[in-house]
């Protein structure tokens, strides 16, 4: 029972609503507040992830103990998985909030802004710790109905369309994982993710299994963006203000999307073919789909969100070629080898990608456009963004010795032993064209023409901004160091053991 | 197991009202039947045979209760409901002042 | 609004204002509580404001100050949580008051103090839903 697991969800709750009270009395307040909520939860899940040492721990809320082995309290899981998620979205956060400071200064009610994130934060810690499904579902909605806000937080014509699109299709998605809920509460009469693996796994009544898995799928599909889901992603990222585009893009799709469908589908249920190809199918399909969809965009953050639904389904594709040799039961190092290059690149995507929504919000202050077209030369005026960007650009097209590369070399070298020949291509020429991409980005926004044709004077911007944008660049560079086998051992390893050994989630906490 | 089947019919309708409908405000009432399908289908899944209201009555201890955990569950979910519902209208009034309609086929500012 | 709608309402808002208070307040020992309870009591309000009308200054100072109740009583309910936490024991939500017996009014440790401060919670966050949507509706028809 370590007490700092439910502070990671009471410090940001905490913080949103201080924020709304203090924030009423003095101004300027806010945003520091935030920001030490921030630096706090940093900390926390920075500490959990050293100290653990990716072991699993339980804290069980109100002290409901398990009678018979059977858990009857709110249960919060930390593991090596968790652990990991929890660092990447409290790191983001934090450097998103640096970044705001200087960015939302232009908006008004800059107080609700702070409250909204920091609420946006409790609601992604919270799925990510919780055990128990339906904490999942409310955690998730704390999280939905925040970044709704924020979404609209401009209040003009585009962002109001934006989040009335996200808003409906997040809606659809819920109620699709609540009737599920209602599926599994009926046939296994629980809640908690490892109990209902221990009941299902006794060979209990399967008659509903298939259509839990398939509503599931969709709602938490419909969340992550996976390509027949992905319609709301391109406008509603792109019309956030930067600092939450790059929260949303780089760590709320992995939060609440990708991470519960990893978690759901290694964890609780069992691993079968059918699925694991319906998995791997929908990923390869968003990592094709979604470069070819971004290659004719001109609107920079618009092209940044197509970028998303492609790279996801690099570790949706992963993942699912984990399952794919976990349920036909051959050569599992082959299936950890996947698990952890898609870990890896759900962690280094969430670095690279909120770095380039950070580069995009930094143009777009200074320049004041979002149009490929109108931009050109912004590498002299603009030094640290232009050169902080060419390190992501380089991280997310796979260049060496950025992190995206290692990535993304392990995901191909795994499709390629698992003998999944034609999506390790895929894989490669994905990646070519993504760098094809970058490059059009890099030349029209920054190398290409005279930064006089947009017509006014264009300045660096400011230095908090500045600030997180280098230290994502610098973080793009360490998390290469992942790679190596000793520390790969102590970060990734963890993590792709809990998903795995299928059982062991479950054992330690039925007690079985 | 009819009722069971009604709510699954009643989810239904609200997908098909949110997928057809032109009018803002109807796709919100459409998402809301959704939302009461689910929680009529949670409630429906504590029922039991014979069973009253989970008051534990100290004068009568043994009794057949109806699942409470669900009704709990219910009850979040209401709320939940409540603030997305409050938000989405919200932000369909909003849109009525910025486009001046209702009528979802002219909002179409993004596209590509 | 009519003057006998305004003659009603004057009539029953208050009870129903102690008819939440009670639903509140016996939230442990019969159903209801402080969702159901915070509903009626924000009905109350609602039901003034509708049927007496505001004018749009008053709403904007009415909002503000709900929002302060809403933020308030979360905090409080959160402290409560934490104490659980801070009181020796380590649980968060933890129930550390003296239970009492089972039935009576004062029992069942936290569980009152928690109904009340969500039933403040519930009734002033609908109330600045309602007066939110009000507010943006005037400013729709200027």
């Amino acid at each position: 029972m370590n007490p700092l697991i439910p502070l990671l969800v009471a410090i940001p709750l905490a913080g949103a609503f201080l924020t709304m009270i203090i924030g009423r009395f003095i101004t300027g307040i806010p945003r520091y507040i935030a920001l030490a909520t921030l630096l706090l939860t940093a900390f926390i899940s920075f500490w959990l992830l050293v100290a653990g040492g990716g072991d699993q721990s339980v804290y069980i809320m109100g002290g409901w103990e398990p009678v018979n082995g059977i858990p009857i309290g709110i249960h919060l899981v930390h593991d090596g998985f968790s652990a990991l998620v929890l660092c990447i979205i409290s790191l983001i956060g934090l450097l998103s909030v640096l970044y705001s400071i200087s960015y939302i200064a232009r908006y008004t009610s800059g107080n609700y802004f702070y409250a909204l994130f920091c609420l946006m934060i409790a609601g992604m810690n919270g799925v990510v710790l919780s055990g128990d499904i339906f904490n999942i579902f409310v955690f998730l909605e704390i999280s939905a109905i925040s970044s709704y806000a924020l979404v609209a937080f401009g209040v003009e014509k585009n962002e109001l369309e934006a989040t009335l699109k996200y808003q409906v299709l997040g809606a659809v998605a819920s109620f699709m994982v609540l009737f599920a809920i209602g599926f599994i509460y009926w046939s296994t009469k629980t809640l908690n993710i490892a109990d209902i693996r221990a009941v299902f796994s006794e060979g209990h009544d399967r008659s509903y299994y298939l259509l839990i898995q398939i509503l599931l799928l969709t709602g938490f599909g419909l969340k992550a963006a996976i390509i027949p889901f992905h319609a709301w992603l391109p406008d509603a990222h792109s019309s956030a203000p930067s600092p939450i585009s790059a929260m949303l893009s780089g760590v709320l799709i992995k939060a609440v999307g990708i991470y519960v469908i990893i978690r759901l589908f290694f964890n609780m249920f069992e691993i079968t073919g059918a699925m694991a190809v319906m998995i791997t199918t929908l990923g390869a399909l968003s990592m094709a789909v979604g470069v070819f969809l971004a290659i004719g965009q001109w609107d920079i953050k618009r092209l940044l969100a197509y970028h998303s639904i492609s790279q996801m389904g690099y570790v949706v594709m992963s993942a699912g070629i984990g399952m794919t040799l976990l349920a036909r039961g051959v050569r599992p190092e082959v299936a950890a080898l996947a698990i952890t290059g898609g870990i890896f690149h759900l962690v280094n995507h969430a670095a690279f990608k909120g770095l380039l929504f950070l580069n995009a919000g930094a143009i777009e202050y200074s320049a004041g456009t979002r149009d490929l077209h109108e931009m050109g030369g912004l590498a002299r005026p603009m030094p640290v963004t232009s050169a902080t960007s060419l390190a992501a650009s380089f991280s997310i097209s796979g260049i060496p010795p950025f992190n995206g590369f290692f990535s993304k070399l392990i995901i191909i070298v795994a499709a390629v032993m698992a003998r999944f020949y034609l999506l390790a291509a895929l894989a490669a020429v994905v990646s070519i064209i993504t760098l094809a991409s970058f490059m059009k980005f890099q030349r029209y926004a920054f190398y290409n023409g005279e930064p006089g044709r947009i017509g006014k004077e264009i300045k660096e911007v400011p230095l908090p901004m500045l600030m997180s944008m280098v230290t994502l660049a610098v973080i793009c560079l360490l998390l290469s160091l992942l790679a190596l086998p000793a520390i790969r051992d102590a970060v990734l390893t963890p993590a792709t053991d809990i998903l795995i050994d299928q059982m062991k989630y479950s054992s330690q906490i039925t007690g079985m | 197991m009819t009722a069971y089947w009604l709510c699954f019919i009643l989810f239904l309708t609200g997908l098909y009202g949110v997928i057809t409908r032109r009018n803002l405000v109807k796709i919100a009432i459409s998402l809301s039947v959704m939302e009461f399908s689910c929680f009529l289908f949670l409630a429906l899944t504590g029922y039991r045979e014979g069973g009253v209201a989970p008051i534990v009555d100290v004068a009568e201890p043994v009794q057949t209760y109806v699942d409470p955990l669900p009704q709990a569950m219910v009850l979040t979910a209401i709320v939940i409901g409540l603030a997305t519902t409050a938000m989405l209208m919200a932000v369909i009034i909003r849109i009525y002042r910025k486009y001046g309609t209702f009528d979802i086929r002219e909002i179409k500012n993004l596209r590509g | 609004m009519t003057v006998i709608v305004k003659k009603t309402t004057q009539l029953i808002a208050g009870i129903i204002f102690l008819y939440g208070i009670y639903i509140i307040l016996h939230g442990h020992l019969t159903p209801g509580g402080g969702f159901a309870g915070g509903v009626i009591l924000a009905g109350s309000f609602i039901l003034l404001i509708l049927a007496f009308g505001s004018d749009f200054l008053h709403l904007l100072r009415e909002e503000r100050g709900s929002t302060l109740y809403e933020n308030l009583a979360i905090l409080i309910v959160l402290f409560l949580a934490l104490s659980g936490l801070l009181a020796g024991a380590n649980i968060f939500f933890g129930n550390w008051l003296p239970h009492g017996t089972p039935g009576e009014l004062l029992s069942a440790g936290f569980l009152p103090l928690y109904n009340i401060f969500v039933g403040i919670e519930v009734a002033a966050s609908i109330l600045t839903i309602f007066l939110a949507l009000v507010i943006f509706k005037e400013e729709v028809m200027k």
